[in-house]
């Protein structure tokens, strides 16, 4: 045997437990989404007869998806702009050379280590309507006591809040590597020009950062369509629906509704893939002309 | 000062979690005195390690984590091998199916995903929560990165030397890229714990729930019980958190890999 055919077959031997692993649970299962939303589900959660096109018509027109595909958006809005303001607020603060600031480095990323579950429960003692110490504190202000996982007014922004703190490590710790990326020498000069702290932030840093931005927001808008487990653990959809996004959605009808949840995950995947092609491109744009 | 009050807004769940976690559950209702601990009381913890079977969701998350870890450290070697060193047909066309992997969300597939698990008879198994993610296209293009870093000269050297590709793996390529390894090993730990919809999805009994479907469990704690939720939240975080503080640089490699230039 040549030596590039052996080359050859070491390279797809190397190559064929990634393609495998890929192959059964990535694209198999992307094709087989896409085929089963042409099928109507029968009434035990098994394949009906094939419908072919209707079936996402039908689903595509309900009630039911407009109002999760609706709701997920508002939780996009609700969840990605404040997390970047706030993030690069904690990172300008955590920027400043100052004795013991990494101890507030440290404070600031303290929420990578929680998962989204976790961060659910240390909410969950928090949001609490009656014995949570939030609502304790609002009770000695002389203020009512707020329900907030259980009413349809405060549900989806309480949610929003307990997701924009859990990516808020995160977020600082991106920003922050941005942030570092800013030469000093360009801030001193601008100073010794003459521009105050807002115009230096604005047209020196900010114009910098922005690379670093967008990869902020295009991956907190993915994690944002994505969330999943603090709704399950906090208010499981509700009340009324008002926090069913659309992942939590599919969920719920994966082994009831199997078709309807196929049609919706195809849905999820045109958003995503969207989304992550913007990513690639900015990463693009990152390493080809960065910096 | 505003670096305090916005660092103590920040850290205030996780320490009053904390602070719940280990002390009387009478003194939850106590508040704000709650908030500084008096007494050490470890019952909360204690009954949630035992009668909520925190300690059984600990093993199978460490079982799951650390089989997913090694699995993807491995395949990403070899395949971030394959595309660094080696000349072979449809090398370009395999390169960009690695990537289409990362276009497509986990929450996209589940449905079919489900069906296959169930076909497997494999519902309830530790390989449910392993098999599906023993490779990963992110780990790949990291190392493949780490791995087009090794300088030519060494690689003529090697060869000289009569290293065959096995030897210059294990000898040259792993060595030199064990910062990158190491980034991948945090970041790689760190997703697998979390994973919540997954694991909540295929299974049903404690015997193979992780430590994060058991805080399901938890949550719906009466509110006699609340502490036991922070304990709860506190137990599973305990690992992420050595793990953070042990191997803080790695994991802001990994989590800003791409979003600066290395």
């Amino acid at each position: 045997m040549t030596r590039s055919r052996r080359d050859w077959l070491l390279a797809f031997g190397f190559l064929l437990p990634s393609l495998l692993v890929f192959g059964v649970f990535i694209f198999y299962p992307l094709a087989r989404t896409i085929d089963l939303g042409f099928y109507r589900s029968d009434p035990f959660g098994g394949l009906g007869r094939f419908v072919g096109v209707s079936q996402y018509t039908h689903v595509l027109g309900t009630h039911a998806f407009r109002r999760s595909l609706g709701i997920s958006l508002r939780f996009v809005l609700l969840t990605v702009p404040t997390g970047l303001v706030l993030g690069l607020g904690l990172a300008l603060l955590g920027h400043q050379r100052l004795r013991g600031i990494r101890v507030y480095r440290a404070l600031f990323s303290s929420t990578v280590a929680t998962s989204v579950a976790v961060a659910s429960l240390m909410w969950l003692t928090l949001l609490h309507p009656s014995i949570g110490l939030i609502n304790q504190l609002l009770v000695k202000l002389g203020h009512e006591r707020i329900i907030f996982l259980q009413s349809q007014g405060w549900a989806l922004l309480s949610v929003a809040a307990v997701t924009v703190w859990q990516n808020l490590g995160f977020t600082f710790i991106v920003i922050s590597a941005g942030l570092q990326s800013v030469p000093d020498e360009l801030l001193e000069s601008a100073r010794i020009d003459g521009a105050g702290a807002w115009a230096r932030f604005r047209h020196v840093t900010l114009p910098l950062l922005s690379p670093t931005l967008l990869f902020a927001i295009v991956v907190l808008t993915i994690t944002s369509f994505q969330a999943f487990g603090q709704i399950d653990l906090l208010t499981t959809g509700g009340p009324l629906h008002s926090t069913e996004v659309l992942v939590y959605h599919v969920f719920t009808r994966t082994s009831s509704d199997p078709s309807t949840a196929a049609v919706e995950a195809v849905v999820l995947f045109v958003i995503m893939l969207g989304l992550t092609l913007v990513q690639l491109r900015v990463l693009e744009r990152r390493v080809f002309y960065g910096e | 000062m505003l670096l305090t009050a916005a660092a103590a807004v920040v850290f205030f769940p996780i320490y009053t979690a904390v602070v719940i976690a280990i002390q009387p559950p009478a003194r939850l209702i106590d508040f704000p005195a709650v908030l500084i601990p008096r007494s050490l009381d470890f019952s909360s913890l204690r009954f949630a390690f035992r009668a909520a079977h925190m300690s059984r969701y600990l093993v199978n998350s460490f079982v799951v984590t650390s089989a997913i870890v090694t699995a993807q450290v491995v395949t990403s070697i070899l395949a971030a091998y394959a595309f660094a060193f080696l000349e072979f047909p449809l090398k370009r066309f395999l390169f960009a199916l690695f990537l289409a992997t990362l276009m497509v969300p986990a929450e996209a597939t589940i449905v079919a995903n489900y069906e296959t698990i169930q076909r497997l008879g494999w519902l309830d198994t530790y390989q449910a929560l392993i098999v599906p993610f023993m490779a990963t296209a992110f780990g790949t293009f990291l190392l493949r990165q780490a791995f087009l870093g090794v300088p030519r000269d060494l690689r003529d050297a090697a060869a000289l030397d009569g290293y065959g590709h096995w030897g210059f793996l294990r000898g040259v390529a792993v060595p030199l890229a064990r910062p990158t390894i190491a980034a991948l090993t945090v970041f790689s730990f760190l997703l697998a714990w979390n994973q919540y919809l997954w694991p909540l999805l295929v299974t049903n009994d404690d015997s193979h729930r992780t430590v994060q479907i058991g805080l399901k469990a938890l949550s719906g704690a009466s509110i006699a019980r609340l502490n036991l939720v922070s304990a709860g939240a506190v137990i599973a975080a305990l690992p992420i958190f050595v793990l953070l503080v042990l191997f803080q640089r790695h994991l802001v490699r990994g989590l800003t890999s791409g979003a600066v230039k290395g």
